[in-house]
């Protein structure tokens, strides 16, 4: 089941430079929230705050309180940890590709010293159908690599692999922009299916497809969350003369 | 203009075949001299390869017939002792380099190695001696492995740093985002991406320090019998053949032809081994 997303005065520097200003909003469990907002704008580097993956930049640093359910993340959690709660699914699909279809699902559980054959078998199988995937591979999960696979397929592997270790939430950079428009669809209408078990954040450069997948949208600017409401409500009536430029394609 | 298509497309015909050719040639003279020198030390040491070359210790000055059978156990001795202790540290140093080493601390290990990396084997040699003989007050396996570990450490320690940096930011994040550690991550996605790599770097290495002579001659230091321990002197077929082609025997001068071969075909068939063993472990399509 999904948790919500709390986040409450955040910042997030590189080094010197700030990146985010000031972030407040809040994500409702089991619903798919949308991020918008042209390139730069520090969309990945909020979606980043929310499991930690910004620290592992050199220099880089994060001020300000977020609330995974009622999981600290900047207090006393140990970033592994919150890291199994919260999957992420990157902008360039990115399997293992050295591994096996079967081993990169499994990977997030053997490395963290899962062994149970069966229970693993189990988990690779949930969630290559979870991600829609299970057709095109089934008859090669040991024989073929990750990389052998197409680019939407790649993406679909990496959506499992992030399934496989059974997380509340699942943050999406950007997942369809590497992907042609067939891939694409099939992506969006997995996460339609998939908000009913996980609470989904998703970055994207693509007003339809937040239109279409989500019921909550943010625009982000200059590191600034500028408008953050119902998405209906972001596309037809805007509170802000900066989130209505953007959406009727002013700028950006 | 019509007419200028086919003149500009034969002239870039023209060339690419040019440019093919060119590059065939070259291969040519890279494989020659290495075809040269194999096809040169089989003409010289296939006459004296027999039975007794591979299973016997050598004889008496004076007396024919002998093997180096002592010195090929010798070398595969001192080289797996050299592999034991060389591969791990030097990939150890790799990936810290590669992981940990984007800073001063690294730039002072990368330094360190390439300054080691040009030592003369000799000084190597020099080095071992006093680590390890002076210390047990004997020529020993132990010892030419040391050196020979020591001569391999910086090659691997830098191309295993080269390979691993190679691997994308990306499949380490995929990691991280799994819930998986630092440590974890580099052991298990990023060395294992980059294996094929570090391995080529590996046996770089490993055929290098195969065929030294000067790093042994005052640390294994040759032995003309059996001997079976670690801590005694040892005899090595680079060592062998050394003694054996400065000597005025003809009989001597053939053999050590002989055990030049035997080197030369040890390396290439552990080289291949292993090629093909971790062929046989990757996946198609990867
Ligand atoms: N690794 C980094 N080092 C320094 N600055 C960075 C780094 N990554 C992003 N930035 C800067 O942070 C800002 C926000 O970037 P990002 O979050 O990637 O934007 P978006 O995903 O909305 O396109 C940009 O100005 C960018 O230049
Ligand atoms: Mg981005």
């Amino acid at each position: 089941m999904g948790v919500g997303i709390t986040v409450e005065h955040l910042n997030a520097f590189y080094g010197k430079t700030q990146a985010l200003f000031d972030v407040n909003i809040t994500v409702l469990a089991n619903h798919a929230t949308a991020l918008i907002g042209p390139s730069g704008c520090g969309k990945s580097t909020f979606i980043r705050c929310l499991n930690r993956m910004h620290e592992t930049i050199p220099e880089a640093r994060v001020e300000g309180k977020v609330l995974i359910g009622d999981l600290s993340v900047y207090n006393g959690t140990s970033a592994t940890q919150l890291r199994r709660r919260v999957g992420m699914v990157f902008q360039k699909p990115n399997p293992f590709p050295t591994m096996s279809i079967y081993d990169n699902v499994a990977a997030g559980l053997k490395l963290n010293g899962f062994r149970n054959r069966k229970q693993l078998d189990d988990v690779v199988h949930k969630s290559l159908h979870a991600s829609a995937l299970w057709d095109e591979v089934k008859d090669h999960l040991h024989k073929k690599s990750g990389a052998s696979l197409s680019g939407g397929q790649q993406q679909r592997l990496c959506i499992a692999r992030a399934l496989a270790v059974q997380p509340e939430v699942l943050l999406m950079d950007e997942p369809c922009s590497a992907l042609d428009p067939i891939s694409t669809g099939k992506i969006e209408e997995l996460i339609f299916q998939l908000k009913e078990q996980y609470t989904i954040v998703i970055v994207t450069h693509n007003m339809q497809q937040a239109a279409r997948v989500a019921e909550f949208t943010g625009f982000f600017l200059l590191g600034k969350m500028i408008e953050y409401d119902k998405t209906e409500k972001i596309f037809t009536n805007p509170s802000d003369k900066r989130t209505e430029d953007y959406v009727t394609g002013r700028f950006g | 203009m019509a007419f200028s298509v086919p003149l500009i497309s034969l002239r870039r015909r023209v060339m690419d075949h040019a440019m093919t050719g060119a590059s065939v040639l070259t291969v040519l003279l890279v494989l020659l001299p290495l075809f040269a020198i194999f096809a040169y030390l089989v003409y010289m040491g296939i006459g004296s390869i027999n039975l007794a070359f591979l299973t016997q210790t050598p004889k008496p000055v004076g007396e024919p017939g002998g093997g180096m059978a002592n010195a090929i156990v010798g070398s595969m001795v001192i080289l797996a002792i050299a592999s034991l202790l060389g591969v791990p540290l030097g990939i150890g140093a790799g990936i810290f380099l590669s992981e940990y080493g984007r800073n001063r601390y690294g730039d002072i290990v990368r330094f360190v190695s390439d300054v080691l990396n040009g030592v003369p084997s000799i000084v190597i040699g020099i080095v071992a001696y006093g680590l390890v003989v002076m210390r047990q007050k004997h020529f020993s396996a132990l010892a030419g492995g040391v050196a020979l570990a020591i001569m391999m450490i910086p090659t691997i320690a830098r191309t295993t740093e080269q390979m691993l940096l190679l691997v994308p930011q990306a499949i380490r994040e995929a990691a991280y985002g799994l819930g998986v550690s630092r440590w974890r991550t580099t052991l298990s996605i990023t060395l294992r991406t980059a294996t094929s790599g570090v391995i080529t770097g590996v046996m770089l290495a490993f055929a290098r320090v195969a065929g030294e002579t000067a790093p042994l001659l005052f640390t294994a230091f040759g032995n003309q019998f059996w001997n079976w321990k670690m801590d005694q002197p040892t005899a090595a077929l680079s060592l062998q053949i050394f003694t054996y082609a400065i000597s005025p025997y003809d009989e001597w001068h053939r053999q050590a032809w002989a055990g030049a071969l035997v080197l030369i075909i040890l390396i290439v068939s552990a080289v291949a081994a292993v090629r093909i063993a971790v062929k046989h472990g990757t996946l198609s399509g990867a």
